[in-house]
């Protein structure tokens, strides 16, 4: 496809061809969860009706398939975010599991009492609570990156709050909750310059714009199927291959182990060390379907009609009486978060689903930056690559309805 | 069936709007001697009530705190229901309530409710059902004398 066709990517999408409540769905909540190509469904139906069987196990056909399509999937994994060996590719439930994996092995070995880890104020809960437990287990402390009125970290902070203390630096690449880019290259270079490791969650960043591992050096990516076009249930922790074998294993169970004696247990390598038991098939195949169908369209095309569609819907918002943008940063991918005055988000967010469209209202499980800007939740439309003007449109005409209700 | 726009009309009755721009006893009660917070961790929304209770009759009720139309519809016009009623009168109409918003005004006695009636079309929006009755679930427990927070959850 030479330009971005978004009439034509939307007929890819069955789930859009459909009326709610008596009206033409629009669908304005990717940020939670997205919906799935054709593509994708697919190729789910297909490994179930002709490749289904257990991976790396059985010497029959139907395993050596299933093993062919389950570690092709990570080989399509490693190619997506240009990882440097497929090893370096751990599938998961989700970015919630991969970043308590981290913090169960990298941070159990790694951390103690009076140690620090670094978060920002920004972080989805998966991105807090995991770091918190971990600090409650060791003794160590949890430190936090400020952020201003934009919505932007303060990066003048930065310095001073990486210290010898730091065992790791954990940020989301795009703020969930407002939309933010974080500079996530700038700060792993500020963070490797004193040795410290960093985590990018990048749950809400793969399907808004290209991801380069190994330009962003950072030491682990984590990221959701289910947020990219694939299927729930299956994630990705990327680790530098080093890093990864370094840590203990995470689960224990079936296919993570080389031996196992009542007396001593020898473990697999990596990545297989962190994968017990039976993995998810259908989701790394639908996964990288997914993928497959992004990198299609091209990476670089859908965040020109991410951008486009952003600076369309910042400008038409900002048009509606008593609408406040929360989350104003200079780089932004993805997420329109707003509120009305006097209108509470759950208010806005019924209206609207009666006009048939979808958004979500809540404090978006980031509860810290709610406080941070005295709100206690948001109504969050969330813009993918079907999105159109056409629904940003519809999102402006249901809030003058809800103005109405409201007198 | 109803359009969506009927539905929300009966969901955003006039009553309910009033009463979520001014809600009625939005205050900490002086002198009060049963008190309870309430939240709903989904919706972030956030009560307290504070209560004068002289015998077995509720003298005196409030509530502080923050939330959607409904629930601060709710909460407002909950104080006003129970204030002078005994604990058993505020129980039964808490039954009746919950009875309203879930199952819908057929089948509740509509007259038993007073104005709590206007509550009516939370029943056609289930993801709301928590938003309307999360006051009374926190006066319930202040009542009770329970001081673990109240969660919807």
């Amino acid at each position: 496809m030479s330009a971005f066709d978004v009439q034509r990517v939307r007929e890819d999408f069955p789930l859009l061809r459909q009326e709610v409540r008596g009206r033409p769905l629009v669908y304005l909540d990717s940020a939670a969860t997205a919906q799935k190509p054709q593509a994708v469904i697919d190729a789910i139906v297909r490994f179930y009706e002709h490749d289904n069987a257990n991976v790396h196990r059985g010497v029959h056909v139907l395993s050596e398939r299933a093993t062919e399509a389950y570690e092709g999937a990570r080989e399509t994994v490693r190619e997506f975010i240009n990882a440097r060996d497929a090893r370096e590719i751990v599938f998961v439930r989700g970015t919630t599991e991969a970043i308590n994996l981290v913090a169960q092995t990298y941070g159990r070995k790694n951390v103690g009492p009076g140690d620090e880890v670094l978060i920002t104020h920004m972080e989805h809960h998966a991105n807090i609570v995991p770091w918190r437990m971990l600090c409650e287990q060791t003794g160590a402390t949890l430190r936090v990156i400020p952020v201003d009125d934009r919505g932007e970290l303060v990066l003048d902070a930065v310095d001073a709050l990486l210290t010898e203390k730091t065992r790791i630096l954990a940020v989301t690449h795009v703020s969930n909750a407002l939309g933010t880019v974080n500079p996530v290259k700038e700060l792993t270079r500020k963070a490797h310059a004193k040795g410290i490791p960093v985590l990018v969650d990048g749950a809400q960043s793969v399907t808004h714009f290209p991801v380069d591992v190994q330009d962003l050096g950072c030491d682990f990516y984590a990221f959701s199927g289910h947020k990219m076009f694939g299927p729930t249930g299956i994630g990705v922790l990327y680790g530098r291959l080093e890093r990864l074998e370094s840590m203990p294993p995470y689960q224990g169970g079936g296919d993570m182990i080389l031996s196992v004696t009542m007396e001593k247990i020898t473990y697999n390598r990596v990545p297989h060390r962190f994968e017990a038991g039976t993995p998810n098939l259908e989701g790394a195949v639908g996964l990288a379907a997914a993928i497959r169908y992004l990198r299609g369209l091209g990476m670089g095309a859908i965040a020109e009609h991410d951008r486009a569609l952003m600076a369309y819907g910042t400008q038409v918002l900002e048009s509606v009486p008593g609408l406040r943008l929360v989350g104003t940063a200079r780089e932004k991918a993805g997420v329109l978060s707003f509120v009305l005055e006097d209108i509470h988000p759950h208010d806005v967010g019924t209206i609207l689903d009666r006009e048939g469209i979808c958004i979500r209202t809540g404090h978006h499980c980031a509860q810290p930056v709610m406080q941070h800007f005295k709100v206690p939740a948001t109504a969050r439309a969330s813009l993918a690559l079907y999105n159109t003007r056409e629904d940003v449109d519809a999102l402006v005409r249901g809030l003058h309805k809800v103005r109405e209700v409201f007198g | 069936m109803s359009s969506g726009s009927d539905d929300l009309k009966d969901l955003y009755q006039e009553v309910v709007l009033e009463h979520s721009k001014r809600p009625r006893n939005f205050r900490v009660v002086e002198g009060a001697n049963r008190e309870a917070a309430g939240h709903n961790p989904l919706c972030g929304d956030q009560l307290s009530v504070t209560m004068k209770v002289e015998g077995d009759v509720i003298r005196d009720i409030g509530f502080q705190g923050q939330g959607c139309a409904i629930s601060r519809a709710s909460a407002s016009l909950m104080t006003g229901a129970v204030k002078d009623k005994s604990k058993a009168e505020a129980e039964a109409l808490f039954e009746l309530v919950h009875k309203l918003v879930t199952e819908g005004p057929e089948s509740v006695d509509v007259e038993a409710l007073g104005k709590m009636a206007v509550l009516s079309g939370v029943s056609e929006f289930p993801a709301r059902v928590k938003c309307a009755s999360l006051a009374w679930h926190t006066m319930r427990a202040a009542l009770e004398g329970r001081d673990e927070a109240v969660s919807t959850e």
